[in-house]
């Protein structure tokens, strides 16, 4: 059965459905029970599931972070809210020195169940604190997932797959889809998997989040022009599913990717660095689109021109 | 700082209360052989990069990790030895693991200052100062629910991270499980910590509403029943307490450091209270227990030593082409 929703009650769904299914299953954060968090995501559950499962905390990332660790080392399978990505900088101990590494340091003994929610991105006039993508920074630490849905369905699905994975997740959620409505059931997704969410022969467009649904404009006007681009959702972005990019520009020899963060070090890089080495012999041309390599501004006008939009994908995919 | 170490009286003597003080010196005994040997090996470099000796530390962790039970749950620091080995940790693996071998207790992964072993209650030794204070306390909320208390060590240095303030306002806002032990060494790395350290620890977590002693951390007997009032009380529910253990360290912080920050004549006071001579002379004045019967317990540990020293040597190294899992499958 499938019905429409939005995605901040996917994501409710997922908590709630994995809370009532699994016991060990903890909730907690800044103003994540009471209130019902500050993008009204959480709401109904610590009535629900009670307040030992689901609590407020402290605003101290670096002990949500830390207290989650230990907490599933102890049997635990936690789950906590970062309120806003820009805050992970705090938590950075905690989640790359002890969760990430734990499973391999201490040769198998244990790994760490742990998910990491947290609302990212940029386009709602928050300023540079408040609006950045931080999944570079994360990128670079061995034993980390990070799960990036664009759709209601995928939010839904991944979280419960994120929350049932034994590894830590970070599972970001991108302010500017919490909105966006669409049809989900209860099936439990698989991390690690890009989808094709539009076929097309000439160009493969590769997006995460906001970014897919700009690719998919781009691809409708482009399509309105002869040009058939192929869509790809990364979906998780470590690790990335390099197999389905590779398996597309195969046919579509041409690859844009479209990357709402700095450009250099991003996880764009990564995907066309695997494309130029695994794949070079089938690229005839290959593009990133990024958001330039200064903060995030606050002006509308300027936030406006700093993100990669539909508009500057068209017109890269016809500059190819 | 000021403070008197706090001192208590103990129960009376009793015959097994002298046998089992007598195994509280053993434990100490061997942790400071373990360190020597250590040293010794890092010389000869087969211990590599780094490592942290607790030698002149040992009654905190003895004394505290003997009141724990099964269900508990300790995370150490990267001066950890002691913390592994009161917990039970086999030693040949432990020093294995030290010399990068495959019987190390972490096959070679962990190294000195990461050591894990879960089956003896090790959450982990923790490379990052402050680090085992969040450990703890996210055991303490799982084990708040399955009974067990979670025991944090920590050094002075500790006291002035993110982790410190952060995780016990956290642990006493949800009243949770754990106790804080910090063992004040007076240095932190290599800078004493009244230099870096505005006012006194214990007011720290007093400030929070955490019941807090001050304790001498050299003398056992004060140390183990310390540690079994709190670890009572926390597991009846009363919530997260703290003891600062002073104590010293005789070696530098790490490899690099020949300790030239210490104040003449600092190592010779506290070389007279040794948590060794403490106990000798405790075990012969409250139960009479003879210098030939504490010798003896010396030998049995130089014996045990040797064998530990051998396992460990003689173990290979790691395969380098075996293959590594990044993930839990």
């Amino acid at each position: 059965m499938t019905t429409e929703i939005d995605f901040r009650t996917a994501i409710n769904q997922a908590l709630d459905e994995e809370l009532e299914r699994d016991d060990t299953v903890v909730f907690f954060g800044e103003d994540v029970a009471v209130a019902g968090g500050v993008f009204a995501v959480t709401g109904g559950l610590a009535e629900k599931h009670g307040a030992d499962r689901v609590f407020d905390t402290p605003i101290s990332e670096l002990a949500l972070a830390g207290t989650a660790f230990g907490s599933a080392v102890g049997g635990l399978r936690p789950v906590i809210e970062i309120m806003f990505g820009d805050f992970l900088p705090l938590t950075m101990d905690s989640l790359v020195n002890q969760a990430a590494k734990y499973w391999y340091i201490s040769n198998e003994q244990a790994s760490i169940p742990l998910v990491v929610r947290s609302a990212i991105g940029a386009g709602g006039r928050f300023g540079a604190m408040h609006s950045q993508t931080p999944i570079s920074w994360f990128e670079g630490v061995p034993g980390l997932k990070i799960v990036c849905p664009s759709t209601p369905a995928d939010a839904k699905a991944l979280l419960k797959a994120a929350i049932r994975d034994d590894n830590p997740v970070l599972f970001f959620e991108h302010k500017r889809l919490y909105a966006m409505t669409g049809e989900v059931n209860g099936d439990v997704g698989v991390i690690g998997e890009a989808a094709v969410v539009r076929p097309g022969d000439d160009v493969t467009l590769v997006g995460a989040m906001r970014t897919v649904h700009e690719c998919l404009a781009a691809a409708e006007a482009l399509a309105g022009e002869g040009i058939e681009c192929e869509v790809i959702d990364m979906r998780t972005l470590r690790p990335p599913d390099t197999a389905t990019v590779l398996w597309s520009l195969e046919r579509t020899n041409r690859l844009v990717v479209v990357e709402e963060g700095p450009r250099t070090g991003g996880w764009a890089a990564e995907i066309v660095a695997t494309a130029a080495e695994e794949g070079l012999g089938d690229i005839d041309d290959i593009r990133r689109l990024t958001t330039p390599d200064h903060p995030i501004p606050y002006s509308p006008p300027l936030e406006d021109a700093f993100l990669p939009g539909a508009e500057a994908i068209a017109a890269a995919v016809r500059a190819l | 700082m000021t403070e008197q170490p706090t001192t208590v009286s103990g129960p009376p003597a009793s015959g097994g209360e002298a046998e089992h003080y007598l195994e509280l010196y053993r434990r100490m005994r061997f942790i400071r052989r373990f360190e020597d040997e250590v040293q010794s090996l890092f010389m000869q470099g087969l211990v590599h990069g780094t490592t942290h000796l607790c030698s002149g530390q040992e009654a905190g962790p003895v004394g505290v990790c003997d009141v724990l039970g099964d269900a508990d749950r300790v995370a150490g620091t990267y001066r950890g030895h002691g913390h592994a080995l009161a917990l039970g940790v086999d030693p040949a693996a432990l020093l294995a693991e030290l010399l990068g071998r495959q019987t190390g207790v972490c096959a070679g992964r962990a190294g000195s200052m990461n050591v894990v072993d879960l089956e003896h209650r090790l959450i982990g030794c923790f490379g990052i100062v402050g680090g085992s204070i969040a450990a703890a306390t996210g055991a303490a909320l799982a084990l708040k629910r399955v009974g067990g208390i979670a025991v944090a060590f920590f050094g002075d240095g500790a006291t002035n991270q993110g982790y410190f303030h952060e995780c016990l306002n956290f642990a006493k806002v949800h009243e949770l499980p754990v106790v804080y032990v910090c063992e004040n060494n007076r240095y932190g790395e290599f800078t004493p910590f009244e230099q870096v350290t505005a006012g006194e620890i214990a007011a720290r977590p007093q400030a929070l509403g955490l019941p807090t002693i001050t304790i001498d951390g050299n003398d056992v007997w004060t140390v183990r029943k310390t540690a079994a009032e709190a670890a009572e009380r926390v597991r009846n529910g009363a919530g997260p307490h703290f003891i600062e253990s002073l104590t010293y360290r005789y070696v530098g912080h790490s490899r690099s450091d020949p300790g030239k920050y210490r104040k003449p004549g600092e190592l010779d006071e506290w070389r007279a209270r040794d948590p060794l001579i403490v106990a000798r002379a405790r075990l012969s004045e409250r139960y009479g227990t003879s210098s030939e019967t504490v010798d003896r317990v010396d030998e049995e540990v130089e014996e045990q030593i040797q064998a530990t020293v051998q396992a460990a040597t003689d173990a290979p190294f790691p395969d380098a082409s075996a293959p590594a899992r990044e993930f839990a499958p």
